[in-house]
């Protein structure tokens, strides 16, 4: 458990440091799910850092993409690539493209950015991974404002008609989009019943960065027989740095040097 | 040098006014008010902006059915999703029904910069320009977005109008004028004819400017209005001058180079060299080098130029 809060604490920094030295990037949605792609690939997933293309893998789809620095902090911590790359975040020529590209970085599954995407193309995979009769587990992640596409919904519907009982979906429900709040802007919910309605098995994380609850969540996700999982998580945009905490105005900017050393000092705290 | 705004800003601004003017202009954007800039006209008149949250080809069905009721919506997001996304709505709901829809669409173009190629729409133009019914056009500054957005208000059907997120510097004044299907000639001369829009328009005139102390005397139209496209001054053009250079922020498949191309091959082929991205993505970085490392700089139009002069 110690290993976990220390692997996403060190996450987080990395997250604020390399959005820093870009100038520029989603610091609030990465840092609502560093827990949720922590527990993945340090715990639940199947992967390998010297093999990331590994054909009976599991997968990992950031729907949202532009939370590309909290997969990027991950899989640098996994040893996917060198920390140091980190710091080339959003630069010309950089394999860390501001979305992310499964063509330039060891360990991404899927190229992403465009919201609603992703949650469709993991449905693909998950249909594959059925016609292949391979044990591997589609894993996607959602914004809560991403929910708003009709592709998602296109793709919930297709992943409960194929019984995709291989695909596991979270939702970041951190409740912000960039204008504002989701239920101001134009309301999802409700979610939950939502994905019921579209025939999926429903899980709730009343704490998104509880590691416990996370990971009951995954494991009953697993066991799923018939349907895919979607396991929406109440989580905190900006997570463990009070000035970005539930703020939208940090949705997708930089923090300045004193910013960062303030963010980085509590996070040593 | 001159004061710089992006049009996207100058669009945001001047959307106000219209609404002042025009009680039955409505603004539809897609959760990025604040970077569309359509915040402004929230600000002022939050009773007309709707934001439909991330659901961009709802965005664009909801602007056709308040086009049915007479309403005139200014539909908002980035280039990539509204033409992208959207494409087929735009199709089929506004386009083909010939509806009174004003899609404004930022963020076009890699000086999009660090978010990267996923976002830098390089084909809207060629995707637009494609749909019968409508009309394309590309500001070449703040003033020049406004005077657009006067003309697309004129305009009883769907227009496009393309803008950037990156301040550019303001070239023209009040007195300037804008038509619908007509180039604006700012510069003459006799070697070379430089066709540039929106962003590129800047650099052309430099590129005029290094061109003539190497004794090219070289003429630049700002092309506005890319559909309808000025076939005569692009005519005249190739007869006076005997070689043309285009030059957009967009892939050179589809887009201005294309549309010159084609009126081209209908009258006076002479020499084209086309300037803009070869068919590549975007990626990561800073505009000004990311701009250098696409292409699309002064000095890649001056080397398009003499080429162009060298094939005649
Ligand atoms: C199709 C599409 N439309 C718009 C955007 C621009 N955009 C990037 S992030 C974002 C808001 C996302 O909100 P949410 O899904 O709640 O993400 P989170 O709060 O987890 O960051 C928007 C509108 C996009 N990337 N893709
Ligand atoms: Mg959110």
């Amino acid at each position: 458990m110690a290993f976990l809060e220390e692997t996403v604490r060190g996450i987080r920094k990395d997250i604020v440091k390399m959005i820093g030295k870009a100038a520029s990037g989603h610091p609030g949605g990465s840092l609502s799910s560093a827990e949720i792609l922590t527990l993945l690939y340090f715990e639940q997933m199947n992967v390998d850092e010297k093999n990331p293309r590994k054909e009976d893998r599991d997968r990992f789809v950031l729907s949202k993409g532009h939370a590309a620095p909290v997969l990027y902090a991950t899989l640098a911590a996994k040893g996917f690539f060198p920390k140091a790359e980190l710091e080339n975040l959003r630069q010309l020529g950089s394999m860390l493209q501001g979305h992310p590209d499964m063509n330039k970085v060891p360990g991404v599954d899927m190229s992403t950015g465009s919201l609603g995407q992703g949650i469709s193309v993991a449905a693909g995979m998950a249909l594959a991974g059925k016609m292949d009769n391979k044990s591997h587990k589609i894993y996607a992640l959602l914004g809560d404002g991403e929910l708003q596409e009709g592709l998602v919904w296109e793709a919930a519907m297709a992943a409960s008609h194929y019984q995709l009982n291989n695909l596991i979906a979270f939702v970041d429900n951190n409740n912000l989009q960039i204008d504002g709040a989701i239920c101001e802007v134009m309301s999802p919910f409700p979610i939950d019943a939502k994905f019921e309605a579209f025939g999926w098995n429903v899980i709730t994380v009343e704490d998104g960065h509880d590691f416990d609850e996370l990971r009951t969540a995954v494991e009953a996700a697993k066991k799923s027989e018939d349907k895919p999982t979607v396991i929406i998580c109440k989580t905190v945009k900006g997570k463990c740095v009070s000035f970005m905490e539930n703020n939208a105005g940090w949705h997708g900017k930089g923090p300045n040097a004193e910013e960062v050393k303030q963010a980085l000092a509590e996070l040593e705290a | 040098m001159a004061e710089k705004k992006s049009t996207r800003q100058a669009y945001g601004e001047y959307l106000v006014k219209l609404g002042e003017k025009n009680q039955n202009l409505v603004v539809l954007d897609a959760d990025l008010s604040g970077a569309t800039k359509t915040n402004i006209f929230k600000n002022a008149c939050p009773e007309r902006h709707f934001n439909v949250g991330i659901a961009e080809a709802n965005l664009m069905g909801m602007a056709a059915g308040l086009a049915t009721a007479g309403k005139v919506p200014f539909a908002s997001t980035f280039a990539i999703f509204g033409a992208g996304r959207a494409y087929e709505i735009i199709r089929n709901s506004i386009c083909y029904p010939k509806l009174n829809v004003k899609i404004a669409l930022t963020h076009s173009g890699i000086s999009v910069g660090e978010d990267g190629g996923s976002h830098q729409s390089i084909e809207d133009i060629a995707l637009m320009r494609v749909i019968p019914n409508m009309t394309v056009l590309s500001p070449a500054d703040a003033i020049e977005t406004e005077k657009m957005m006067d003309v697309a208000m004129a305009i009883d059907g769907p227009v496009y109008i393309r803008l950037g997120r990156s301040d550019v510097p303001v070239l023209f004044d009040e007195d300037y004028q804008f038509e619908v299907g007509k180039a604006g000639l700012l510069k003459s001369g006799d070697d070379v004819t430089l066709i540039a829009t929106g962003l590129m328009v800047g650099p052309a005139l430099e590129a005029a400017e290094l061109l003539k102390a190497d004794g090219i005397s070289a003429r630049v139209l700002n092309m506005g209005s890319i559909k309808p496209i000025d076939t005569n001054a692009i005519t005249e053009a190739a007869i006076n001058t005997g070689a043309i250079v285009t030059a957009e922020e967009h892939s050179i498949i589809g887009g201005l180079g294309s549309a010159v191309a084609e009126v081209l091959c209908d009258g006076v082929p002479v020499p084209l060299e086309r300037v803009g991205v070869k068919d590549l993505f975007g990626q990561s970085g800073k505009v000004a080098p990311l701009m250098e490392k696409y292409g699309l700089t002064a000095n890649d139009i001056v080397t398009a130029a003499k080429k162009a002069i060298a094939r005649k």
